[in-house]
């Protein structure tokens, strides 16, 4: 028989998931949880400065793993500071638990001290979320909350516990099962077999797959189907790695910052395969001019995904990589000389241009020659501008999870938090963060988190002193008027990290920078990398908003491109 | 949200190029909240709600009037994703529900 608080019974229910680090702020709603966390002293909190850097330290944690990691927060202005993070996982798909502190039960709705809607306020940004009204309930909503951030399509579950719910005694025999990811659908083989009699039907096959494939590791599946029928994969920003980068049919990342040869070829296709994507704007350019003639076919485990903006021709409810595998046996091995030979002449002629990829100083440089002083085990994260634009062309990524970056939401200040996360959930690897200068700002409060963790993380931070995709959006489509963009005050970024007790170095004034930045990667814990970069610098090709894939501007060239 | 008669005469046939839906829904204070955030959030076109408990009380059913321009498929896989939402039936054809319903609403 167990006699617990609500408190007593959250933090039994997250050992029993096996949670064994969580981020969060103690506040006056979530005291008792905390003091429950003090007694047990078997899980790690990581103390951070702001709750947005607990959400997303949360999702570098669960990005990295896969499994859902839990965020604490107290009510009010805790619950508000971490929506944006829980927003952000929401638009990725990313398995969060958020557990938020709300004032006791009879003062809800009365305006009280650090009182807010967190319920109301999480409802559209969240998978499922609860607001617990007795601790007897948390031993059924902790476990469903689980399973429910984890099943399907993963994403983000938050719980709001009053605090006279942490407080309150249950009585009760038995733990609940600990909750698990429920089994996928089943594949339709109809559906199945209508996708490989369209794919030996077809002359200019693609592969289309993103985040979903990676959210169940199906890289192997797209490989092997891939290479059998020599099918082109382009990816989506959150698909890359699900064929490494530099494998022959490797298209890199289709859409607004793609290569040319990319969205080129994608033009010429006959059939799509579609895994785990959601025809995102940013992919698709001018949606109805996708892949123009081309028949779609769409593989998704949400179901809302199938229809929502492309009609497919056949579409299927089903893990990505379930489908994959039932496809591959109905495949046979194809060369297709001529497509294979269209995508290399593409290549040829419009490969992406990497200017400067030797030389540190230049943004391409500087993740080239990165990457070439790191392994593949290597963890990249980034925030959110033109920076993360180039390492999504650039660095090499070769393993599926190996990059972190908010897609969906893109926001700034996810980089260095979520590196922390990474770092916490993958201590044995390096963690480098690409951050831009203004992304940095908007969670650098984490680098005391970093340093008081001593955690294995990396900040380059390519500084343009400016809002730098903002400043290229402005200079191409608004006459070149730039306004609130560049920052007057140049911050010493050095200073700033050595006085939160981060090492750091500066690449724009050392005899060597390319020793300098190998010098920085390969210490122990954490380091900022201060990298200054050309403010005029453009990240090329790009498709302007609302026009088709295929008008691409920038980037053209018959410049040698760099291996 | 809730449209009652306006000044104007009321359609004649009120279900005319309208659907109707019933939903099966876990019956707690948020419900609503999670169905009606998500009309406004997808931009789905709701002409009329209607809410009442069924059986013991733990489950309501949800009658909704839905315009025609509506991605019906699409409303109904989003409801399903909803983990209060248990089933959502469709009514193709004039259903009786708000058409008696609508007397109420006359002035
Ligand atoms: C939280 C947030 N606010 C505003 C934006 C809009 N925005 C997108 S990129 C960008 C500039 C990013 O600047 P920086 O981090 O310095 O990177 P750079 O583009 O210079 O590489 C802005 C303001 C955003 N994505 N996120």
């Amino acid at each position: 028989m167990f006699n617990l608080t609500g408190a007593e019974i959250i933090v039994g229910l997250l050992e029993r998931q096996g949670i064994t680090t969580l981020a969060g702020i103690p506040g006056g709603c979530n005291l008792p949880l905390y003091e429950a966390l003090a007694r047990c002293g078997r899980i790690r909190h990581i103390l951070t400065r702001h709750e947005q850097g607990a959400g997303f330290i949360a999702q570098g944690m669960a990005r990295v793993t896969g499994a859902p990691a839990v965020c604490l927060a107290t009510s009010g202005p805790g619950a508000t500071n971490v929506l944006t993070a829980i927003a952000d996982a929401k638009l990725d798909s990313v398995p969060v638990i958020c557990i938020t502190g709300q004032v006791p039960r009879a003062m809800i709705g009365t305006d009280a001290f650090q009182e807010v809607d967190t319920y109301g306020l999480s409802i559209p940004i969240t998978k499922h979320n609860y607001l617990v009204r007795s601790a007897a309930e948390l031993l059924e909503v902790i476990p469903r909350a689980f399973a429910i951030a984890a099943s399907g399509r993963p994403g983000p579950v938050l719980i709001d516990v009053p605090k006279d719910v942490q407080l309150q005694r249950f009585e009760f025999t038995e733990w609940p099962a600990p909750g698990q990811p429920a089994a996928p659908p089943a594949v339709d083989e109809a559906a199945i077999a209508a996708i490989a009699e369209r794919l030996a039907a077809a002359r200019r096959p693609v592969l289309y797959v993103g985040g979903g494939v990676v959210a169940c590791s199906a890289g192997e599946q797209v490989r092997r189907l891939a290479e059998r029928a020599s099918i082109p994969v382009a990816m989506t920003l959150l698909g890359l790695g699900a064929l490494p980068a530099g494998h022959p049919l490797a298209l890199g990342m289709l859409g607004m910052h793609g290569a040319r040869c990319t969205n080129l070829l994608l033009e010429e296709a006959d059939l799509v395969i579609a895994a785990g994507v959601r025809f995102d704007d940013r992919a698709t350019g001018k949606v109805r001019e996708f892949c123009p003639h081309a028949a779609i076919v769409h593989i998704d485990i949400d179901a809302s995904e199938l229809g929502k903006i492309k009609t497919p021709a056949t579409a299927v409810l089903a893990s990505a990589g379930d489908a994959l595998a039932a496809l591959l046996p109905h495949v046979a091995a194809d060369e297709r000389p001529a497509w294979r030979g269209r995508l290399e002449s593409l290549r040829r002629d419009h490969p992406l241009r990497m200017d400067g990829c030797d030389d540190v100083r230049t943004p391409y440089g500087l993740i080239v020659q990165t990457a070439a002083l790191l392994d593949d085990e290597a963890i990249i994260a980034t925030d959110v501008g033109q920076h993360q634009m180039w390492v999504a062309q650039a660095y090499p990524i070769r393993r599926q999870r190996q990059l972190l970056t908010s897609g969906g939401l893109g926001t700034m200040g996810f980089g260095l938090p979520a590196a922390i996360g990474a770092a916490l959930a993958a201590p044995d690897r390096t963690i480098v963060c690409f951050s831009g200068d203004g992304s940095l700002l908007m969670n650098i409060q984490e680098l005391a988190t970093a340093a008081e963790e001593n955690v294995n993380v990396k900040v380059i931070v390519m500084n343009n002193n400016s809002l730098g995709l903002v400043h290229q959006q402005q200079e191409l489509f608004y006459q070149g008027r730039l306004f609130a963009c560049d920052y007057r005050l140049k911050v010493d970024f050095c200073a700033i990290a050595e006085g939160f007790g981060v090492p750091a170095c500066d690449l724009g004034t050392a005899a060597d920078p390319r020793a300098r930045l190998a010098e920085a990667l390969a210490a122990p814990g954490p380091r900022l990398i201060h990298a200054p970069i050309d403010v005029n610098e453009m990240v090329f090709p790009m498709v302007p908003p609302g026009a088709a894939n295929r008008d691409m501007i920038g980037g053209a060239t018959h410049v040698e491109a760099c291996k | 949200m809730l449209k009652p008669a306006n000044d104007n005469p009321p359609p004649a046939a009120r279900t005319d190029g309208r659907a109707v839906l019933e939903l099966t829904v876990a019956n707690h204070p948020g419900v609503m909240s999670h169905v009606c955030g998500l009309f406004s959030r997808r931009a789905f076109n709701v002409e009329a709600i209607l809410c009442m408990p069924v059986g013991d009380g733990r489950q309501s059913h949800i009658w909704l009037l839905v315009h025609a321009d509506t991605p019906l498929e699409q409303m109904v896989a989003q409801l399903l994703k909803l983990q209060d939402v248990f089933s959502v039936r469709r009514h193709e054809a004039a259903h009786d529900v708000f058409v008696r319903l609508e007397e109420y609403f006359r002035e």
